[in-house]
């Protein structure tokens, strides 16, 4: 029972195997990934209260894990509803491409219950690995294979070093704390505290997870194979891997109380360097995928003001403004993936006069935007307001300062993305073919508009949950 | 919580908030322009008749916050959702609700695409403003705030003149930057205050005087720049000159008015002693702002370019009636900026009313139609007496309070009076500019455009006019009516100032009379 969630996506994944080997119907394909991601959901929300511990204690099932993974599977939904149509898959490997996300995802799961250093180890590799592949699976519309090749290559050898580094670090550990258990070496961890070799050990430890949340400086890869992959690919990456990195990281700093200590600083630089370099980077790009990318190795410095907390109320704040931030930016690739041509990339001035054409993706966008650009009352506001708030209790008060100065960066280059949409007429592009969304799809959107705003108004009932559930962690 | 009274009965002020909100749900699934016009009419009509209520409701002898009422928001935060009106706000409260209608009434034909959205937007505005005037809890303050700037945002970028998309940028960019820091600000007065958000609560806590420094600046900034202060005002012509008339009005009589209420309810009892620090550096500063506004008005030949730079002025009068921190400057400036709404919002609608027949907001384009749009012009000329402080008009009530409480300022500080006579070349300037524009829209010269065929205003804009001078003769001939509704929040105000007995318990000693 306790581990229901992660067969379901198993039996997924063979499923799509099976339908690989055959010539099936597009339709068909996309048909079942619907009715398993959908399952796969109410199995999370099914086992939402199911506890206990697996493989000699080094998977952990509690409120915290399952809540996580029913985000993930949420995501995962919402992911293969809105690029419904696979414009960017070849339809001859939507069976293949399906069955990697389902690994990915399997993945993804299994990352946010392990306890154990060797068991995140196997499970960050699993959900990495599925991903290197998707990356470059793309379709070709001049027969040249170039970005995507570029970016899986790129994602392939960034990710491929930093969990050098990571096992690099775990090795270290493991040496000096005589254990791959995490709560073994919580308990240990005291006495090691001022040992530089065990500062070392968890900055390289980390590597591996700053580089699945694009957290500075391990995001080089990320605007290159958010560009390259398609478009549907970069959703999934957007937003899946981030809740499961955001979830460990919260475990991994709700054991290790290293408050005031040399991480902590490390982390806070990072965090400030990070909101800088997204941001400031985000403001010259011409494709929106890239200004995605850098936005998000932005909110991922936002994300960590929470970490630095190393408070119950502060890490539910992370948890709240990742599920946030994957509700933002599903939003945003909803419209991309609409407005992509054959599954192209999507300039930004593709956007012009977007509301002549379709006001409910207009709509979807803008509430998308500024929620991201951290205006109130949506979800992103009052979930920067919580992080900064909790930041600023612990002391971070320059950090907090130039993290509100970044507020004031990035909402230029969203602004622009709203101002071609709304304010610009379309004069040359009135014949600009979109995807019409079909009615599910508008449906979706209506939910997320709707979940954007209820979570960023009531924040009460989801943020009890998260404290309930890490009070168990 | 004694500063609040809890209202039982019928929670008016969340009414007030919500009521527009709700109401332009219909709206979106009503594809009907004329059913949009009507529907958004009869809602902020009914709004501002309920709103009336406060009006007879409000105990005018207490200086404790009204009709307030209390709701648990965010519980990990202790945010609460409070809300609650004082003497400083209702005003404020009352010229929101009460211009929205007119503001509808005056896009009825002007905006002729998407008129559903420009009502949302409208709709949305008049909530958030509301908002603004009446929240109690900083972050609920705050949100009204911050969200108030999409649907402007909006209404200036899609529905603005030929450089809308600057414009609506631009203003924005000032605000959402002025804002920022205040968001930090707020977050250490949580802090201090015991992890509370109540307003109130942070008042007269006697911070320390450098942290003072610091939170006093981060408001002014926020404030400085929604007034707008010189010179931080370059945002307001561009916005007011690429607005369509209704978002004129708003941005004019109501969202300027947030920058000069936050100096009131935040700026003087939270931070006191930078206050009375810094006041000098922003007496003198509203000094430049009467002064230039004034002078760049004379210069225009943009019809809106001219009253938004006398808004400049005038604003300029209102921020130099509130850092003189006596009662008759604060009073003044209370009524200066309802004023300023009424008179300014009404200029607006009448340059809104000569661009949709000729299109054209050069002053070279509308001279000499006096002749023939005499109901017309009779209103302007009002309206222009009322903007330059002529006696008997508003404008001139608080002017007057203003400088007179400028000059017991300066003879309570013992010296010569340099900073009331620094203010009154404005007062001269306003007549200069008004006039000259009233001039050449009556009577032009000798080489005037055929104005022949223009028609006089019809009945839905002499409705949306009327309304707009007999405020002016009101507040103008019988100002008491107006002055009683604060006189007990402002003296409470300035007594708690005086008596707070901080490091600078001295110094408001010598400032107040």
């Amino acid at each position: 029972m306790v581990f229901l969630p992660e067969l379901t996506v198993m039996a997924a994944g063979l499923v799509f195997f099976g339908l690989s080997l055959t010539a099936s119907k597009p339709e068909v394909v996309r048909n079942t990934a619907y009715v398993f991601y959908a399952i796969l959901s109410l199995v999370c929300l099914g086992t939402l209260h199911s506890s206990g511990e697996l493989f000699y204690g080094a998977f952990r099932v509690d409120m915290f894990s399952q809540l996580s993974k029913l985000a993930i599977a949420v995501a995962a939904f919402i992911v293969v509803v809105i690029c419904g149509g696979h414009e960017g898959i070849k339809e001859k490997f939507f069976p293949e491409y399906q069955l990697f996300q389902a690994v990915s995802v399997l993945g993804l799961m299994m990352l946010v219950s392990s306890v154990d250093l060797l068991a995140i180890f196997v499970a960050l590799e699993l959900s990495s690995f599925a991903v290197y592949v998707m990356v470059p699976i793309r379709r070709d519309n001049e027969g040249k294979m170039v970005i995507q090749l570029e970016a899986g290559i790129k994602y392939l050898l960034f990710g491929v070093v930093a969990t050098g580094f990571m096992l690099f670090g775990m090795s270290y550990i493991y040496g000096l704390a005589g254990s791959t258990n995490i709560a073994v070496i919580a308990e240990r961890l005291p006495d090691l505290l001022h040992e530089p070799a065990l500062v070392i050990a968890a900055v390289m430890v980390m590597a591996g997870f700053f580089f699945k949340l694009a957290f500075f400086p391990f995001h080089f890869w990320v605007p290159d194979v958010y560009e390259g992959a398609s478009n549907e690919t970069t959703a999934f990456i957007a937003a899946a891997p981030k809740i499961a990195a955001v979830a460990l990281l919260v475990r991994l700093a709700s054991l290790f109380d290293i408050r005031g200590e040399s991480i902590g600083i490390i982390l806070a630089a990072c965090a400030v360097l990070s909101m800088f370099y997204g941001n400031l980077s985000a403001l010259v790009q011409k494709d929106i995928k890239r200004m995605l990318a850098f936005s998000g190795i932005a909110h991922a410095g936002f994300v960590m003001l929470g970490v630095l907390t190393f408070q119950t109320i502060g890490y539910a704040s992370a948890a709240y403004y990742i599920f946030g931030y994957m509700l933002m930016i599903l939003a945003c690739f909803m419209v991309i993936c609409c407005i992509s041509k054959n599954g192209d990339n999507v300039a930004i001035s593709d956007f012009t006069g977007l509301y002549q054409r379709s006001p409910l993706l207009a709509v979807t966008l803008l509430i998308a935007l500024f929620s991201l650009a951290g205006i109130p009352p949506f979800i992103g506001f009052t979930g920067k307001f919580m992080l900064l708030v909790g930041a600023f209790k612990e002391g971070h008060h320059v950090l907090v300062t130039l993290a509100a100065i970044n507020t004031a960066i990035g909402i230029y280059y969203y602004l622009s993305v709203v101002r071609l949409t709304f304010c610009t007429a379309d004069e040359s592009q009135e014949s600009l073919v979109i995807n019409k969304p079909n009615r599910f799809m508008q449906a979706i959107s209506l939910v997320l508009i709707v979940a954007i705003i209820y979570f960023g108004v009531l924040p009460n009932h989801f943020l009890n949950l998260m404290q309930t559930a890490l009070s168990g962690v | 919580m004694e500063q609040l009274l809890i209202h039982t009965g019928p929670p008016v002020l969340s009414i007030l908030i919500f009521l527009p909100l709700i109401c332009a749900i219909p709206l979106l699934f009503n594809a009907n322009e004329r059913f949009a016009r009507n529907w958004t009419l009869l809602v902020t009509s009914v709004a501002a008749l309920y709103s009336l209520k406060l009006l007879f409701g409000f105990d005018r002898s207490v200086a404790a916050f009204q009709f307030c009422e209390k709701h648990t928001w965010i519980q990990a935060l202790n945010i609460n959702y409070v809300v609650g009106l004082d003497g400083i706000s209702i005003l404020l409260v009352l010229l929101t609700t009460l211009i929205m209608p007119f503001c509808v009434l005056a896009s009825w034909t002007y905006i002729s695409k998407r008129v559903r959205a420009f009502m949302v937007c409208l709709l949305v505005m008049e909530s958030a403003m509301i908002g603004v005037f009446v929240a109690l809890d900083f972050l609920l303050f705050y949100v009204f705030w911050e969200a108030m700037l999409i649907p402007m945002y909006l209404i200036i970028g899609i529905w603005g003149g030929p450089r809308k998309i600057y414009a609506s940028i631009k203003f924005f960019l000032y605000t959402l930057a002025g804002s920022v820091l205040l968001l930090v600000a707020i977050i250490w007065l949580f802090v201090q205050n015991g992890y509370s958000f109540f307003i109130p609560d942070m008042m007269w806590k006697g911070y320390d005087f450098n942290a003072q420094i610091l939170v006093f600046l981060a408001f002014f900034l926020a404030f400085a720049i929604k007034v707008p202060m010189f010179p931080f005002h370059t945002w307001l012509p561009a916005a007011h000159v690429e607005a369509p008339t209704a978002g004129s009005v708003i941005l004019a009589s109501v969202l300027l008015k947030m920058g000069t209420y936050g100096f009131l309810r935040f700026a003087l009892p939270i931070t006191p002693d930078a206050t009375i620090y810094l006041a000098p550096a922003i007496l003198w500063l509203s000094i430049a702002g009467i002064i230039y506004g004034g002078f760049t008005a004379l210069a225009q030949s943009d019809m809106k370019k001219l009253i938004a730079y006398s808004s400049v002025g005038h604003m300029g009068f209102v921020t130099l009636g509130i850092f003189i921190l006596n009662q008759q400057g604060i009073e003044g400036s209370i009524l200066q900026m309802i004023n300023h709404g009424v008179t300014t919002g009404a200029l607006f609608l009448c340059v809104g009313m000569i661009y949709e027949r000729t299109h054209s907001r050069e002053l070279r384009s509308a001279t000499g139609v006096g002749k023939f749009m005499p109901i017309y012009v009779t209103f302007l000329t009002f309206f222009s007496l009322s903007s330059f402080a002529f006696p008997g008009t508003n404008s001139f009530v608080g002017e007057f309070m203003i400088l007179a409480g400028t000059f017991s300022f300066d003879v309570a500080h013992g010296k010569f009076p340099y900073l009331a006579l620094a203010a009154i070349p404005g007062a001269v300037l306003a007549a200069a500019y008004m006039l000259r524009m009233l001039q050449k829209i009556i009577w032009g010269g000798t080489d005037n455009p055929d104005q022949s065929w223009l028609k006089d205003i019809n009945k839905r804009e002499i409705i949306t006019l009327a309304p707009f001078l007999l405020f002016v003769f009101w507040i103008g001939l019988a100002p008491q009516h107006f002055l009683d509704l604060m006189h007990v929040s402002v003296a409470n105000l300035l007594s708690q100032f005086a008596a707070y007995s901080g490091h600078g318990a001295t110094a408001v000693g010598q400032l107040l009379p």
